[in-house]
């Protein structure tokens, strides 16, 4: 079958790889429809996630066809349409049963890595680093499913697949990104980076009831997307946004701020080259400055929500800002099989249709240039979708 | 509510749960070694004349007699500072000898007072032969291997030690064990890979054995590896399950050699525990070991293969080290023939 594959930073191949068998009781196999580059999976492009292997395939947004169930599979038939979670959850352990998915305690056979890392490891995840498991990713024809009876998830026929296959990922987590911020009827919530998880958490802070929406990027489409939303703007390049943020509200900040950037955050050129070079010593793994502004901005009592994803360490963080004025910090990857059933639900119900930050449907043959266009937010580039049916430079443009 | 009765490591069960290796005499005697090298180090270093006027030896030594309270200083802190103070032992022995060399020279000395070396000699001597009992009984005795490791079981202590209890469940998640044999009255028969693809058997017979508590047990006399093994269940405070805590003590094969080599391969006997930990805890909460495509031939570092799907020649490989579920084998052949 055909595969997206890792060799090196900014190097990928798309390649015939053997395809993916049962190696589990609880295995599926999934024949891909689509499946989309992930923010995320530019952290892997741009080589700053260790435990990558040459070859590794990537992607963990993925959704398509049930083609064989092993034999403990019992809710899954052989031609149900499902969407695939990216954490990888046993259902079994403590974390799974209490509903933290992202935490699941058997799904990764490389724990002993992250344990050296984190501390602790957190659930396997599909085609990202061995770190996280070392499990092949979606960006292929097929896929292998591990506990295909607790992730995946059936979808209607009559939702398309651009308007569903969000569920695995980006969708969940820019939806907990905003209700981590527990949401009071009036709030208003800044958000900084409006990629496409905080597209999703511009739409879901107004679906939990936030009044005001306050979203923070550079690049001129996704601002604009972001107003498509309901959300105001701020263009850090244009405006400082401490100032800005203290103008619109009088002075006492956000309710809550959602770090929807994580650990490439781009920012005013000092603090950007400051954090990059030390990046670049290894004196830090991840540049933090969204995270610092949104801590200094947020008002007394706040909550400051990190869905973006950070991976190591960092310099400079503003502990006297969070203690002094008793800010409450939540995060995590996103617990997907938690939100996956009731979001479907929003969807169906016509309250929100994830398709609208779809700008660039391409075959699976053109992801080396997608990912190049993607990373450097060319023409208009926010979501890619890719097809492994499609035939080579057939890609559309959306918007 | 009344307070939980936690066990606090010195409980009855763990006690019970120390597998009986022999040490803690031998540490005992290099600890007191040990303050004997620094007190008299400290005493040649400060009051080199006492030294010399006890032991016979002519005043003009007094700063090789320095020298060597600095030496045994050194040794006794060597013994102190390690976690095994094997090294600081032979160190003290080395320094013996070069104590008795020194007075062996100064007797033949014109101004020595020979009785008074005489007598020194013999005390130095009997120290020497109590620093080679210690350094002999801490480098063979205790040159084992020592793995810890543990974890926490979303299963109640019963269920979980009946699962352990039954040894022939062992292999499942133990990597390195090919098959435990129960032959009745408390005796077992275990076969294991050794290093470099060498087989190893033993006979080991249950020390205690306490339903939901506690099992030991170690290898009979002539085992080809001498060794001792030791798990406990707890049960987790609010209804959490079980939590188990391994300890694992054996001779390698190739003695303390083979040791280092199989560290260097990768084999590092905690890691290898922990990850059996963690496959015990898989087999018991989701009923199979979890198998990813880097992990397919194992999960050390050296064993990472890329994530992607592995050829038939590697899953046979991964089949052949018993790393698939075994029920899974037919499957991928049936599949892999009806794609290809």
């Amino acid at each position: 079958m055909r595969a997206n594959c890792w060799y090196g930073k900014t190097v990928m191949r798309v390649e015939d790889v053997p395809e993916p068998q049962i190696l589990n009781q609880r295995d599926a196999i999934v024949k891909i429809s689509s499946t989309a580059i992930c923010g995320s999976d530019l952290h892997l492009y741009n080589g700053f996630i260790p435990t990558m292997q040459k070859g590794d395939i990537l992607g963990h947004e993925f959704m398509g066809e049930v083609v064989e169930v092993g034999r403990e599979v019992t809710n899954l038939r052989i031609g149900d349409r499902v969407v695939v979670p990216f954490p990888i959850a046993c259902g079994n352990c403590f974390f799974c049963q209490s509903q933290m998915f992202s935490l699941c305690e058997n799904s990764n056979p490389n724990a002993w890595m992250a344990e050296k890392l984190f501390g602790h490891a957190a659930a396997g995840i599909f085609g990202y680093s061995h770190l996280t498991g070392g499990y092949a990713g979606g960006q292929a024809e097929y896929a292998r499913v591990p506990f295909a009876d607790v992730g995946p998830i059936k979808v209607p026929d009559h939702l398309s697949d651009e308007q569903v296959l969000f569920l695995s990922d980006i969708f969940p987590t820019g939806y907990m990104g905003a209700e981590l911020c527990d949401i009071k009827p009036g709030d208003t919530i800044a958000i900084w980076g409006c990629g496409p998880v905080g597209q999703f958490s511009i739409r879901s802070a107004f679906l939990l009831g936030a009044e005001r929406v306050i979203a923070i990027d550079e690049v001129p489409d996704r601002l604009e997307m972001a107003q498509q939303g309901g959300a105001e703007t701020i263009n850090f390049r244009e405006q400082n946004v401490y100032e800005a943020l203290m103008d619109m509200t009088g002075g006492r900040g956000p309710d809550a701020c959602i770090d929807d950037v994580g650990m490439e955050a781009h920012g005013p050129a000092a603090i950007f080259a400051y954090d990059r070079m030390k990046q670049a010593m290894m004196l830090e793994t991840d540049r933090p400055h969204a995270l610092r502004e949104a801590i200094m901005c947020c008002r007394n009592g706040g909550t400051i929500s990190i869905i973006g994803v950070y991976g190591g360490v960092i310099d400079k963080f503003p502990i006297g800002s969070v203690m002094q004025r008793a800010l409450t910090i939540k995060t995590g990857q996103a617990h997907v099989q938690r939100y996956m059933r009731p979001l479907l639900q929003l969807i169906e119900n016509g309250d929100i249709d994830p398709s609208f930050v779809v700008t660039h449907i391409m075959s699976l043959d053109d992801a080396p240039k997608a990912y190049d266009l993607f990373k450097n937010k060319q023409d208009g580039c926010i979501k890619v979708v890719l097809k492994p049916g499609m035939s080579s430079s057939n890609g559309e443009t959306v918007h | 509510m009344t307070a939980q009765p936690f066990s606090d490591g010195r409980s009855y069960a763990s006690e019970r749960a120390e597998p009986g290796m022999p040490k803690s005499g031998a540490k005992r005697l290099a600890r007191g070694l040990g303050w004997f090298s620094i007190g008299l180090g400290l005493t040649e270093l400060l009051a080199p004349n006492v030294i010399a006027k006890i032991s016979g030896v002519p005043n003009g030594r007094t700063g090789l007699i320095r020298l060597y309270g600095l030496r045994k200083i050194a040794s006794g802190v060597t013994i102190f500072s390690q976690q095994k103070p094997t090294g600081g032992v032979w160190s003290r022995v080395a320094g013996d000898a070069m104590d008795l060399a020194s007075l062996g020279m100064a007797f033949t000395s014109p101004d020595a007072k020979r009785g008074r070396i005489a007598f020194a000699t013999a005390n130095v001597l009997a120290v020497t032969t109590l620093d080679l009992i210690a350094a002999k009984q801490l480098s063979t005795g205790n040159q084992g291997v020592h793995a810890k490791a543990s974890c926490i079981v979303n299963r109640s202590p019963d269920e979980v030690y009946r699962f352990w209890r039954d040894f022939g469940n062992l292999p499942r998640f133990m990597r390195h064990l090919e098959a435990v044999e129960d032959l009745g009255d408390a005796r077992s028969r275990w076969k294991a890979k050794g290093p470099a693809g060498t087989k190893v058997e033993w006979e080991a017979t249950i020390i205690a054995d306490v339903p939901g508590e506690v099992i030991t047990w170690r290898s009979l006399e002539n085992s080809d590896v001498d060794n001792a093994g030791a798990v406990r269940f707890e049960r987790a405070p609010g209804g959490r399950g079980t939590i188990v805590k391994v300890n694992i003590q054996y001779n390698p094969p190739a003695g303390a050699v083979g040791a280092t080599v199989a560290k260097l391969f990768g084999e590092e006997p905690g890691q290898q525990l922990d990850d059996d930990m963690r496959r015990f805890k898989q087999v018991l909460e989701i009923g199979e070991v979890v198998v990813s495509d880097a992990t397919l031939l194992g999960t050390g570092y050296f064993a990472q293969r890329p994530a992607r799907p592995a050829d038939i020649e590697e899953l046979e490989e991964a089949e052949s080290m018993e790393a698939l579920p075994s029920q899974i084998t037919t499957d991928y052949q049936r599949a892999a023939q009806g794609r290809m």
